[in-house]
């Protein structure tokens, strides 16, 4: 028995074990310097675990040697193995090069239990990738939700509070929604492994009670996800949560519920029930589309630089949601890679924003006049990652809307109204991200601004090699679209 | 007979409602997460009602009894695990509730919203 054979398991049982430990860590930078070896360990599990899954396909692990339908199966396939590496990479980075900006916010006392909150999150969330059964996915996402509770209400503004008591009762009922559904699945097939349900659904005489989980399931998730119309949590609570929490869950909190969500939709119902697909694709295409132009159009007003992208984040999900809804191998492709190229391209905003909060008092538009004088290595940073989310030739972001148009363009007709709809978006993204450039770069300074300096070089350093993965991976997009590509023939059917 | 009969999945859904109907409707925020755990506490009335089989005990394997029936026990335990995820999440809504009267000194939600308004 090697190692690497225990690989899914020691994934989300490193974070999780260490988290008690780190509560114990007293003294300066312990604590820190105890979740970021731990998050970088997780980081090259999910490496190493994505080099086995593209050399010899999906990896099953049986915890306890239990087999599976019985036992309880942890499994890494392509899509999971793309999570796995957003996730781990963004609990990384911002750890790695956040701390002085959670240094700033949070009193040092406070700070073990932060990062033991943290590493819940963490584990909670790769738990959710690499699990195979429904219960235990609801397992996880509560271990997730119920930590980033904690680490949003680490908010330094006491907003933070009713915005976390918000997303406290909206995700709880997002999970007991998933939960009934999961219930009536388990009713019908006596099941809660994923593989095995898709096999034992076939079998299923009386249908209605699994429609009825199908809804559930997806309204549940798409809460989660912030999916328009359930986003009211997520304004609020990234704006208020401390900025290194906003960076790791702007990058990869919404897209693994998205992610159970298609596992779902595709694994488990796709072939199920009867025309589930045109169920899927019209109830989900019109709220993509409205989320992402209504998204759009009120960060064109927002003035508080986290509220207006994380109102573009919702935007965002409604891209994912648009690709995936096609539910054609090159709509689910475009779909996937962006919750990479997302990722990348919120990431370097938010670490650009965490820059600026260290040297700014308020990160309202209007107070923000003139700071690339003063800061404009930060401020470059930011040009790059709102190039990216805008989708400009070059950068990450214009790989997955080239291949969300494309993939689009093959619906005829319908296509095209929603090439405008996407079009047009981006068009607002130009906007909202040229009204920040205008007045960081152009407008006059505030008054009392004179002791404005570049953020310190090791927060600097974080933004820079987020920014520039950006450019990277807009050059070169070939790993992302390869597992990309992969997830999506796995969803469809066409691979083992 | 029918609709008598599944009495048990009609109470699960009325709790379900009222649970859900608290949490819209009250605007104070220890109402609203009792209101949370009365919406929990109905899926785990549908769980417990799944597992259970028309005669069966406590699954417990006993010498020399062999044709006994048994409810499933598999839905009781994972219901086991949902219980400790609603209480803890209680558990964390009412401490939130508790530094929200810190900071801002009521709990009901549209105070707050004026207190954050003014601000």
């Amino acid at each position: 028995m090697s190692i690497y054979q225990h690989l899914p398991a020691l994934q989300v049982v490193v974070p999780m074990l260490i988290a008690p430990l780190v509560v114990l860590m007293r003294g300066r930078g312990l604590a820190w310097a105890m979740a970021t070896a731990t998050s970088m360990m997780a980081f090259i599990i999910a490496v190493s675990l994505t080099n086995i899954v593209l050399e010899t396909g999906a990896v099953s692990y049986a915890m306890g040697s239990w087999q599976a339908p019985y036992g309880i199966e942890l499994r890494v396939t392509a899509f999971s193995a793309l999570l796995l590496l957003i996730v781990t990479a963004a609990s990384t980075i911002t750890l790695l090069f956040g701390k002085q900006s959670i240094d700033s916010q949070l009193e040092e006392h406070r700070q073990p239990m932060f990062y033991a909150a943290w590493l819940l999150v963490l584990a909670g969330l790769v738990g959710i990738v690499v699990a195979g059964d429904a219960f235990n996915i609801f397992v996880f996402m509560e271990v997730s939700s119920l930590a980033s509770y904690i680490l949003i209400a680490a908010g330094p503004n006491r907003k933070a509070m009713p915005s976390v008591f918000k997303y406290l009762i909206m995700g709880t009922i997002g999970a007991t929604f998933y939960l009934i559904g999961v219930g009536l699945i388990y009713m019908m097939t006596g099941t809660l492994n994923l593989a095995d349900m898709e096999v034992r659904l076939q079998e299923v005489q009386d249908i209605k009670p699994i429609i009825v989980a199908a809804g559930f399931i997806t309204v549940g998730l798409a809460l989660k996800a912030a999916v328009f119309p359930l986003h009211v949590w997520l304004p609020n609570s990234y704006t208020y949560a401390p900025h290194m929490v906003t960076a790791f869950f702007a990058a990869c909190a919404t897209k693994v519920s998205l992610f159970v969500l298609l596992r779902f939709e595709f694994l488990v119902f796709h072939q199920n029930l009867v025309e589930h697909v045109g169920h899927f694709s019209t109830f989900l295409i019109p709220l993509a589309v409205i989320g992402i132009l209504l998204a759009s159009g009120v960060a064109l007003f927002e003035s508080h630089l986290k509220r207006l992208l994380a109102y573009s984040s919702i935007a965002q999900v409604g891209y994912i949601l648009l690709g995936a809804s096609m539910a054609t191998a090159s709509g689910l492709t475009a779909g996937i890679i962006h919750m990479f190229n997302h990722a990348l391209a919120k990431g370097a905003l938010f670490f650009a924003i965490a820059c600026l909060a260290t040297q700014v008092s308020s990160l309202r538009l209007e107070n923000l006049g003139g700071v690339a004088r003063k800061m404009p290595w930060t401020m470059a940073a930011f040009v790059i990652g709102g190039l990216s989310l805008v989708g400009i030739p070059g950068t990450a972001g214009f790989i997955s809307k080239w291949l969300l148009i494309s993939a689009v363009l093959e619906k005829g007709t319908l296509g095209i109204f929603l090439v405008v709809a996407v079009l047009v978006s981006s068009l607002m993204a130009a906007v909202y991200f040229w009204r920040i450039v205008e007045v960081a770069y152009f407008g006059d300074a505030p008054k009392q601004s004179a002791e404005l300096h570049e953020a310190p070089k090791w927060m600097l350093l974080g933004t820079w090699f987020v920014a520039l993965a950006n450019i990277y991976y807009g050059l070169n997009p070939s790993l992302p679209l390869l597992l990309s590509n992969q997830a999506a023939a796995s969803l469809l059917g066409q691979l083992p | 007979m029918e609709i008598l009969g599944l009495y048990n999945y009609w109470a699960y859904v009325a709790v379900l409602m009222i649970g859900f109907y608290a949490v819209i409707a009250k605007s104070n925020l220890i109402k609203k997460l009792i209101g949370l755990s009365i919406f929990q506490s109905a899926v785990f009335l549908l769980y417990i009602t799944m597992g259970k089989v028309d005669g069966g005990t406590a699954p417990i394997i006993q010498a020399g009894v062999s044709d006994q029936i048994f409810s499933n026990p598999l839905p009781q335990v994972l219901i086991l695990t949902a219980i400790v995820v609603g209480v803890s999440t209680l558990a964390l809504g009412l401490a939130i509730v508790v530094r929200i009267k810190e900071s801002y000194g009521t709990i009901e939600e549209d105070q707050i919203h004026l207190l954050d308004h003014k601000s």
